[in-house]
């Protein structure tokens, strides 16, 4: 690992202040590790832990949850495993107790793709060395995106967190030196384009302070299924996060976003508009599925994730409807 | 739209290749010399001084030099100096010479580090040791009473929850934290909460029974 300054911030000014060529570090589990495999080596780490962005609320307009939070303390805690279960489940279906214990929900939100060229330091990628090259486009990418893939990257986002908060259409509160400002987590994820190396609309200074999930009459009946090669602790090879507001069997509205699949989480409003007035049951939910992935870019070895991506959609519906 | 000099900075977007080149070269080759720091031997730093100088002229803020902290480890303080890159996993390894907690993969895969901070169970490859100050530490030297095994150790005796031993430290801390959370209500539940922690022996279905068996008795003792 590479020498670098450390020091705790005093205060959000003071984190804000840090200058160029600063990292933030909370948990520091996804932090740590690319610093170890010199993926990246940032001159100065700011420890944010002794910041106030705490707490898990619960308000007439929804959940807000501080972005130094825990995720295992906001996985388990009882209003979100009962009004917000999608999140809950997105959770505990990540990484492994001790690393939920570390990490935060600001640092899961910015977590590194998983791409095995991204963390293989002497690798060309282009969303390490801009220009450098892309091998996964050719080379293994059985693991990567089918959506929102360019001529520069097909590196999925990792977090099965984001896809649940993406479907809620959560909202992030940021906090830098020109001030606070909000902005819609789907937004906040950048497609790579030609610029992979940008992946987020953050700018020099900026935290998380705040994630903000709206109350909706879908949040409460919401879900999220996982399909990946081992049964725990591996990231998903296709996940859906889905909520749905129903009136009988009827469904008023959904919410549906994918992940493992997109280089951004990737929020289904097609699909959710499928489902607009239909009976909920599973020839509905196939047909509403089949909406998925059109535009979809499937590579060399990655095609599965295409039929894969449905089944989960279908399955996830099923369960958090109540179809057999 | 954001300029490179935005990005260069931002949480995750930091590639200071372009910007701290001599810098970088002087650590290239001090990441030769020691690719997992532990803080490196006196007669190593001694051999690096002049680039050590170099290092000093190009970066005035010294990110090498040490730093004095407070480890507090199974109730014992204990002052230590150390580079900021040093792990909590080495800390108590190599400077305070605990051996008992193993280092495996050193980048959060296996649990082989699995320690308690504040008592929850966290992996101490991936905690800077600075980062630990003002926190309770407890490693699986701090289990025991003396000659008395925590109910937990004298499970793995009884239902041979091991082979090769490596992972068992690792295994015994994380299932400490596994009975305190309460995540031991049926062997699939054990099995999912205990997923960080990998054995290659495959001693599984029996480290399952000795957490089991701790769990029941460990209830059984508090009420």
């Amino acid at each position: 690992m590479r020498a670098f300054q450390f020091k705790t911030a005093a205060s959000p000014r003071d984190a804000a202040n840090s200058g160029t060529d600063t990292a933030f570090i909370a948990g520091g589990t996804n932090l740590i590790d690319l610093m170890k495999l010199d993926v990246v080596a940032p001159a100065r780490l700011v420890d944010l832990g002794p910041l106030s962005f705490r707490g898990i609320t619960v308000d007439g307009d929804g959940l807000h949850i501080g972005a130094l939070e825990k995720m295992a303390e906001v996985a388990e805690d009882p209003r979100v495993v009962k009004e917000y279960p999608v999140i809950s489940q997105a959770l505990l279906k990540s990484a492994s107790a001790q690393i939920r214990n570390m990490a935060t929900m600001g640092g899961n939100l910015m977590q590194r793709t998983r791409c095995g060229y991204f963390r293989d330091a002497v690798s060309p990628c282009n969303k390490r060395v801009p220009g450098s090259g892309c091998p996964a486009l050719e080379g293994e990418n059985r693991m990567h995106a089918i959506f929102g893939v360019s001529d520069s990257c097909c590196a999925t986002h990792p977090s099965d967190l984001a896809v649940a908060l993406v479907a809620l259409e959560s909202v992030l509160k940021l906090q830098g030196p020109q001030g606070v400002r909000e902005v819609k987590l789907e937004d906040f994820y950048l497609l790579p384009e030609n610029t992979p190396d940008r992946e987020h609309d953050i700018r020099q200074g900026e935290m998380i302070t705040e994630i903000f999930v709206p109350h909706n009459a879908w949040t409460g009946r919401s879900g999220y299924l996982k399909i990946r090669d081992r049964e725990s602790y591996e990231f998903a090879l296709t996940s859906a996060a889905v909520a749905l507001d129903l009136d009988g069997s009827t469904i008023r509205d959904a919410r549906i976003a994918v992940g493992g699949v997109g280089t951004k989480p990737w929020s289904l409003p097609v699909v959710a508009e499928a489902l607009k007035g239909k009976t909920a049951n599973r020839d509905v939910f196939a047909v509403a599925a089949e909406h998925a992935t059109e535009g979809a870019r499937m590579l060399s070895q990655n095609g599965f994730k295409v039929s894969l991506v449905k089944k989960t959609i279908v399955r996830a519906l099923s369960e958090v409807g109540g179809v057999a | 739209m954001h300029s490179r000099d935005e990005d260069s900075a931002s949480q995750s977007n930091s590639f200071p290749e372009e910007t701290h080149s001599s810098r970088r070269h002087f650590l290239s080759q001090l990441a030769a010399l020691s690719a997992s720091l532990t803080i490196a031997a006196p007669g190593a730093r001694a051999a690096s001084s002049k680039e050590r100088s170099n290092a000093e002229a190009s970066d005035p803020e010294r990110p090498e030099s040490l730093i004095d902290i407070v480890l507090k480890v199974n109730g014992q303080e204990k002052r230590l100096k150390v580079d900021s890159r040093v792990t909590l996993l080495d800390a108590v390894r190599d400077r305070l010479n605990m051996s008992g907690t193993k280092k495996g993969c050193d980048h959060g895969a296996c649990g082989a580090c699995t320690v308690l901070v504040d008592g929850k169970r966290v992996l101490s490859c991936l905690t800077l040791a600075v980062m630990a100050q003002g926190k309770e530490v407890t490693t699986i030297e701090g289990l025991a009473h003396g000659d008395e095994l925590h109910p937990v150790q004298a499970a793995f005796v009884t239902c041979d929850g091991f082979q090769c031993g490596y992972c068992t430290p690792g295994q015994i801390m994380s299932a400490v934290g596994c009975i305190g959370e309460g995540h031991t209500r049926s062997d699939s539940e054990i099995r999912e909460f205990m997923s960080g922690n990998l054995c290659r022996c495959g001693a599984y279905p029996n480290i399952v029974q000795a957490i089991k068996q701790a769990a029941t008795q460990m209830k059984g003792a508090v009420s």
